[in-house]
């Protein structure tokens, strides 16, 4: 019965959370307040090993509220359960797609969504820049700016902009090492 | 034309280098799927975005099935989705075992902060170069600005946002046809 009720919550979450992976946080806090396998606190902690595990975040809080619920096998179903309404619309999108892609009124709607697709990309990653590059919670009316910035993750910030650059051809999981021997080393 | 089992093989990949989902994934499919193995342009990809922005569902897995059923029809897109969530499984499901002693440990909390800084820089870098194929003339750099106003600092719904600059485009052909 578990898994009926799992694959009917994972479902909905993956039909109605438009915009990825943290859109789906308001199902999950309703499954944690509707049912007992685990708390809103779980939650939080949930976010923050999936923003720091590879994998998408949507994907990898499933996972892990299966898990919690019913065990590998909750695991599984929850996330299939998650990725199964995408991949039919997806399907259907495609098709779709095929058929009127050389299509006017296809293309002047792409010319439009391209940039928007960009500035969408930037607009939601701008709080995670923000955190990782000031500090925030020294902001106030009166904290000088060198309280405010948080130097050292701003100077390696440029490095990295420099060396993405500098060296295109590396794969960028050469940075991400990178980042994690630096945090160590430096203190992050 | 991919096998299933390459289109399963890397996505997995994919999947494994990717930290802090959907949007930190961009320059890694960049690299694999535009620069090393052509199976989609930078345009497409774009789309692919745009499209996986305002339908339900996780970003990553979305861009992954688009792409598998373009090579591979319906089984392409079961491959490719199946390859791009099982690292999440297997790390994930480790994980939720241990998580407890693990979170709070000092270098680990270090080397994600770094993690973060790293992915930061590298998603700049590959807005900047979708931005510069997509921004062509002064609308399409109008629509750039105002997309990460109205999500940055007014918290639009992306839906909306895409909605808008789709009917943007439709609206500026039309004028321009008329021109014409």
């Amino acid at each position: 019965m578990i898994f009926l009720t799992l694959f009917y919550e994972f479902f909905k979450a993956g039909l109605f959370s438009v915009g990825g992976g943290l859109a789906t946080l308001p199902f999950l806090k309703a499954i944690a307040e509707r049912y007992p396998w685990f708390t809103p606190a779980d939650l939080m902690d949930m976010v923050a090993v999936s923003e720091s595990t590879p994998g998408p975040i949507g994907v990898n809080t499933a996972t892990y509220a299966g898990f919690h619920a019913a065990g590998l096998p909750g695991a599984l179903m929850a996330t299939f359960a998650l990725v199964l309404p995408s991949v039919i619309i997806i399907i259907l999108i495609s098709r779709a797609l095929q058929k009127f892609r050389d299509s006017r009124l296809v293309q002047n709607a792409f010319y439009g969504l391209r940039p928007a697709s960009a500035g969408l990309i930037f607009g939601a990653m701008s709080t995670v820049f923000v955190a990782s590059l000031f500090h925030m919670e020294a902001y106030s009316g009166l904290a000088r700016l060198g309280d405010v910035l948080n130097i050292p993750a701003i100077v390696f910030f440029l490095i990295f902009m420099v060396a993405i650059r500098v060296f295109p051809k590396l794969h960028p999981i050469v940075f991400i090492a990178a980042g994690a021997v630096f945090g160590i080393a430096f203190q992050f | 034309m991919p096998t299933l089992l390459e289109l399963a093989l890397t996505f997995a990949r994919i999947g494994i280098c990717t930290f802090g989902g959907g949007y930190a994934m961009l320059p890694i499919l960049q690299r694999e799927i535009v620069d090393a193995r052509h199976w989609a342009t930078e345009d497409e990809l774009m789309d692919y975005y745009a499209i996986g922005q305002c339908t339900p569902g996780v970003i990553a897995v979305n861009t992954a099935t688009f792409i598998g059923y373009k090579k591979r029809g319906v089984a392409g897109a079961a491959a490719a989705t199946l390859g791009i969530v099982a690292p999440s499984i297997i790390i994930i499901t480790i994980i939720a075992a241990f998580i407890q002693q693990f979170a709070h440990l000092p270098a680990v909390q270090h080397a994600f902060a770094g993690v973060r800084i790293a992915v930061c820089a590298l998603v700049l870098h590959s807005v900047y170069k979708m931005a510069r194929k997509g921004v062509t003339d002064w609308l399409t750099g109008s629509i750039l600005i105002a997309t990460f106003i109205a999500v940055a600092f007014f918290g639009v719904s992306p839906v909306l946002v895409v909605v808008l600059a789709g009917a943007a485009g439709i609206l500026a052909g039309l004028v321009r046809g008329r021109k014409a």
